[in-house]
């Protein structure tokens, strides 16, 4: 069905390579307005991975019935259909948490990742690939939105995980820095996500380079010297 | 320094310049010493030594030579304006955090300097200001001077009575009591309140600016900035500001109350004659001189916040590219419009 080495590849663009948010830099629009904390960017994440899993298994499924002309209608439709259900499941069990994503939720329809992963891969590929594709982008956004939510949060009001209360209502916030810390409010605005976005993506570019400059400088691989005799 | 044509090469290093700017700006510094209180020294001390370390850093980061960037004064001067710009009672975490802001993101992570599109002084001013409103807008009331001793304490944080020293400035005090008086109150009986209002602006404040101004034509006359950008950025204060007046002087402050309050004469002379953020061409710097007036009038007068100078020069900065490009200079030789 899917081989190791597949599976790994998948794995490996959806959190790292291709990352959704610091890579492909798709789907910004909730990834600024909602990770003003980690719990609110993971919730949201959470909701999208459903989604995503979900909408490319059916699509990969379908692939080979849908006309290839009005193709982005169908994938719309299926899509919204999803998103749909996640709106009710959310209604009903995290209300909470609910009102505070607000539009967000509906707006997983319009996310331009949900889309991009239906179009580029599951109409293309089989569905077991197609399924690990979505999940593992999602997996992709999840680490990213909950570092940036962290990192707003623990910048802007000096807690980490606020919110959580509305997800598990036994677990509070954790009050990181000190009561008298100066809540540096720009970090929860929409310049500090911009500013933290930009940090990030730089730190991928830089980690990258890194490993680029490692690999060149690695002698060539004993195998291929085996093959030269 | 860059200049458009006729590239005539003037032989001033980027350290010169700097120098001279911080020679400029000392007259309003001393007058604001001695009328608003020695806190701005400490300021000023702290903000110099933060952004040194910080440009240091950012360049040791970027592997370019210490000794031949660090001295250029341009971190000295962006310090200076903040220190400037800052309520000189401030925490001295609020005049480091704009500081590094202002170096390290502002100037730097744009590519340093001669690169960053916004003006860095105005840049840890916004900022501050909308991480800290509260903070920066605590402005201290010149008729109440602590000791320097006691203003040292209070902006490191061993003495709390920053609330009993400070109020708004006068241009926020106008401001607020022509709102709360919904027309029942004029302006001319504001204007009589001697604790706020001296001769013909703030209290202590006119003559700070009267400094700046004094600094600013010795720039000019030695030709540090052309006549260009001051001209139509008090130009632009004073027609506003005229117009309105003279439409209805009881709700409208005179120009001369604006020309000498809050941020315009720093802003004419020091800040929006920048020549990295700012507009290169002669007819740019008309039009980007003349619309940061404008705008610093509508947000002191209708906008929420105590004064307009660093708002109105980031959004012309961000109208820098546009201008430059349609405001070339025609070609020696050719007609205009080639």
């Amino acid at each position: 069905m899917i081989s190791r080495e597949e599976f790994k590849t998948i794995a490996g663009k959806g959190i790292w390579k291709q990352n959704s948010s610091i890579a492909q830099i798709l789907g910004l629009c909730p990834l600024l307005a909602v990770t003003t904390n980690a719990v609110n960017g993971v919730m949201l994440s959470l909701a999208t991975i459903l989604v995503m899993a979900i909408s490319n298994l059916a699509v990969s499924a379908l692939r080979n019935f849908i006309p290839h002309e009005i193709r982005i209608p169908v994938f719309i439709l299926i899509v919204a259909a999803l998103v749909t259900v996640v709106d009710l499941l959310f209604n009903a069990n995290l209300h909470e948490l609910y009102l505070v994503l607000g539009i967000f939720i509906p707006l997983i329809v319009t996310n331009c990742i949900v889309l991009a992963r239906v179009e580029a891969f599951a109409a293309k590929n089989p569905p077991l690939q197609s399924t690990f594709d979505g999940i593992f982008m999602g997996v992709g956004m999840l680490w990213t939105l909950a570092l940036l939510g962290a990192m707003r949060e623990l910048i802007g009001a000096g807690t980490l995980f606020g919110g959580i209360d509305m997800v598990f209502p036994s677990l509070h916030p954790i009050q990181l820095l000190p009561e008298s810390y100066p809540n540096f409010l720009l970090a929860m605005l929409p310049p500090g996500a911009f500013i933290l976005l930009g940090c990030m993506i730089a730190w991928k570019n830089w980690m990258d380079a890194r490993a680029a400059e490692r690999a060149k400088l690695k002698p060539p691989a004993p195998v291929a010297m085996a093959g030269s005799h | 320094m860059f200049a458009p044509a006729p590239f005539l090469l003037k032989n001033t290093s980027v350290s010169q310049v700097m120098l001279q700017v911080c020679i400029a700006l000392v007259p309003g510094i001393a007058a604001y010493a001695w009328l608003v209180g020695p806190a701005i020294l400490v300021q000023l001390v702290i903000a110099t030594l933060t952004a040194l370390i910080a440009e240091a850093l950012m360049l040791r980061l970027q592997h370019k030579p210490l000794a031949m960037f660090l001295p250029d004064g341009s971190a000295i001067v962006t310090a200076w304006l903040i220190a400037l710009t800052f309520p000189p009672l401030a925490p001295w975490w609020l005049v480091v955090t704009g500081t590094l802001f202002a170096i390290v993101i502002a100037k730097h992570l744009y590519g340093g300097l001669g690169q960053n599109p916004f003006n860095p002084a105005m840049v840890a001013f916004a900022v501050c200001i909308v991480s800290f409103p509260a903070l920066m807008s605590q402005w201290p009331s010149i008729g109440l001077q602590a000791s320097l001793i006691e203003q040292i304490n209070i902006i490191l944080g061993f003495s709390p009575r920053i609330d009993a020293l400070s109020g708004a400035t006068p241009l926020d005090a106008m401001k607020t009591a022509l709102k709360l008086g919904e027309g029942g109150i004029d302006v001319a009986q504001l204007l009589a309140n001697q604790d706020i209002y001296g001769n013909f602006a703030g209290r202590g404040w006119e003559w700070v600016a009267a400094g700046y101004l004094l600094g600013g034509l010795w720039m000019w006359q030695r030709k540090l900035i052309t006549w260009h950008t001051p001209f139509a950025f008090i130009g632009a204060v004073t027609l506003i500001s005229g117009a309105l007046w003279l439409y209805n002087p009881a709700q409208f402050a005179n120009p001369l109350f604006h020309l000498f309050s809050g941020g315009t004469m720093l802003g004419a002379f020091f800040i929006a004659t920048d020549p990295v953020s700012g507009c290169t061409t002669p007819r740019g710097k008309l039009i980007f001189a003349a619309g940061a007036g404008l705008l610093t009038y509508i947000i002191r007068v209708f906008g929420g916040y105590p004064d307009g100078v660093a708002f109105a020069i980031l959004l012309m900065n961000l109208c820098v590219p546009v201008i430059d490009l349609l405001t070339q200079p025609p070609i020696f030789g050719m007609k205009d419009k080639a």
